[in-house]
């Protein structure tokens, strides 16, 4: 059935620190390359290596520029983007052959790819932008929460995680349980302020995004002292010596 | 939206395919043997070669038959199950015209409320989706039903209703026009929301995730398309309600009910083309377009 469940037992996400992403794309990468070797169809490109290609990921990473008021300077904010697992998902009740469903267990958002008949109804019911139809297998791809790894008994613990969260070089993904309020995601999410995507949509979006600190503001506890700073002194001012006569004589012609 | 010609040809022509049903189910006109096949010819080429336009937009068109199943939930089933509840009632009925000169008026009165149920559901799964502002709108089912209605009663021959459900639908559709155009400032999405970045600052899209395009940029940015839209929506609207009223207005000829036929549909097509060309996706915000 495509209805959504009423309760799921658990709330899986990411949640994604804005301040910290440096925009590398790393996430990107891995996810294209463990969900086009693992489950489910590849995620295909077309004309790869031609003038105008294109292809299927589930994970994208733009850069905003927020220009705050009065003469602040502008922040650049790198800002990841994947399915955000949400609890009233547009995209599965619109689905006409109940190849799209959430699941009761855990909350993942999954297409079951051998009923999608490729309508593309979900994607455009998805204000995000988080469903790719995939143009060589003809059915929807979108973000599994790597479903296929998280519970994979032959991965080391360590590996358990979606591949965008264990490649992340700059720790700014966080996976885990957000329906759990003691989960070290949920304890994040309530001490950064995390906040929703589009939270008029009502689409409740599970996955979390915390906002960016700005960066040129002086904090109200006065200049942090930087460690460096006599270092980076001037070294010599005033010249001295045979340069210092120079100096002056070349000043008084 | 991207304005593909499967998905405007399919709710162009199933919806006038399903209007001209619904006056034919009434018994307008009341006709029986060869006359009667023609019109159900006619309906059902239109009806039909509708459905079988929308199945080229889809990705796995084999498996078309698995969206009768979730008609609990979803709009698209609903319609699948109302266009074949139409047709195969329709089809009883007309079988009972074309063959035997019986009207069996109960099979027509059922058939014809299924061909606008069809029309209903189709413009749901459109209204629907709260992505699309300009979509999800009250106005958006009466749009649908009212252009159904005007081009079944003109392909039906049925001249004095035809003239007033023509002004009907282009009241309407000049309606949906001015509401569309404050949908997405109305629906409060916007940058600041998208990227929850609006607490900060000003946000502009800096750099897109990929350098060539994508599936989203294809599917549901269109922004080339609006460049001309307000002369195309006059366009639209003198070949979809002011040539066919001015045609039938005019002394009974069969020569004008067909130009008056063929600019109504012209004019349905251009408008329908808008409908998708138009819609502002509000994932385009995440690429600073619309």
């Amino acid at each position: 059935m495509t209805t959504l469940p009423a309760k799921t037992e658990k709330k899986l996400g990411l949640v994604i620190d804005l301040d910290t992403c440096v925009g590398c794309h790393a996430c990107v990468i891995s996810c294209k390359g463990w969900n086009t070797e693992n489950y489910g169809a590849p995620l295909s490109d077309q004309n790869a290596y031609g003038a105008d290609n294109s292809g299927t990921f589930l994970n994208r990473v733009h850069s905003f520029e927020v220009q705050p008021e009065g003469d602040a300077a502008a922040q650049l904010i790198h800002f990841p983007k994947s399915c955000l697992h949400c609890d009233d998902a547009p995209c599965v009740t619109v689905c006409p052959t109940g190849a799209s469903y959430k699941r009761v267990e855990d909350g993942i958002v999954l297409v079951n790819e051998s009923n999608c008949i490729g309508c593309g109804l979900c994607a455009w019911a998805c204000p995000y932008g988080a469903r790719e139809l995939d143009q060589a297998e003809g059915v929807m791809k979108k973000c599994t929460l790597c479903v296929d790894r998280i519970y994979n008994e032959n991965l080391p613990e360590e590996d358990r995680q979606p591949a965008c969260v264990r490649t992340c070089p700059a720790g700014a993904r966080h996976f885990g349980d957000l329906g759990d309020e003691n989960s070290d995601v949920s304890k994040l999410v309530a001490e950064r302020g995390g906040m929703d995507l589009m939270p008029e949509q009502g689409t409740k979006p599970v996955n979390q995004y915390l906002p960016p600190r700005p960066k040129d503001t002086i904090p109200e506890s006065g200049p942090e002292f930087d460690v460096l700073a006599p270092f980076l002194e001037p070294v010599a001012e005033e010249p001295k010596g045979f340069l210092g006569w120079l100096d002056k004589t070349l000043e008084k012609l | 939206m991207h304005p593909a010609p499967s998905v405007i040809f399919f709710t162009t022509f199933s919806g006038l395919g399903f209007g001209l049903l619904f006056f034919l189910g009434l018994g307008y006109p009341a006709v029986t043997g060869w006359m009667a096949f023609a019109f159900f010819a006619i309906a059902y080429a239109m009806a039909v070669g509708g459905l079988l336009a929308s199945t080229f937009h889809l990705g796995r068109p084999e498996r078309a038959v698995k969206a009768f199943t979730q008609w609990r939930s979803s709009w698209l089933s609903r319609e699948a199950w109302c266009a074949v509840g139409a047709l195969v009632l329709m089809g009883l009925y007309a079988a009972g015209l074309v063959f035997f000169q019986t009207r069996i008026a109960i099979l027509g009165i059922l058939g014809a409320v299924m061909s606008l149920a069809t029309v209903f559901t189709t413009s749901m799964i459109y209204t629907q989706l709260k992505t699309i502002p300009r979509w999800n709108m009250n106005i958006t089912p009466v749009k649908f039903l009212s252009l159904s209605l005007a081009g079944g009663a003109l392909f039906a021959g049925q001249v004095s209703i035809a003239l007033v459900l023509l002004v009907i639908a282009g009241l309407v559709q000049v309606f949906t026009w001015v509401e569309g155009d404050k949908a997405l400032a109305a629906s409060g999405t916007d940058m600041a929301t998208a990227t929850g970045l609006g607490s900060i600052g000003k946000v502009r899209a800096f750099e897109p995730p990929h350098t060539g395009t994508n599936y989203l940029l294809r599917e549901f940015v269109h922004e080339i398309g609006r460049k001309h839209s307000q002369k195309l929506r006059a366009i639209s609207l003198i070949l979809m309600v002011a040539v066919p009223f001015v045609l039938l207005i005019l002394p009974f000829s069969h020569f004008f009910a067909l130009l008056a036929v063929i600019s109504h549909v012209a004019g349905v097509l251009t408008a329908r083309w808008l409908f998708f060309a138009e819609a502002e996706h509000v994932v385009g915000l995440y690429y600073g377009k619309r």
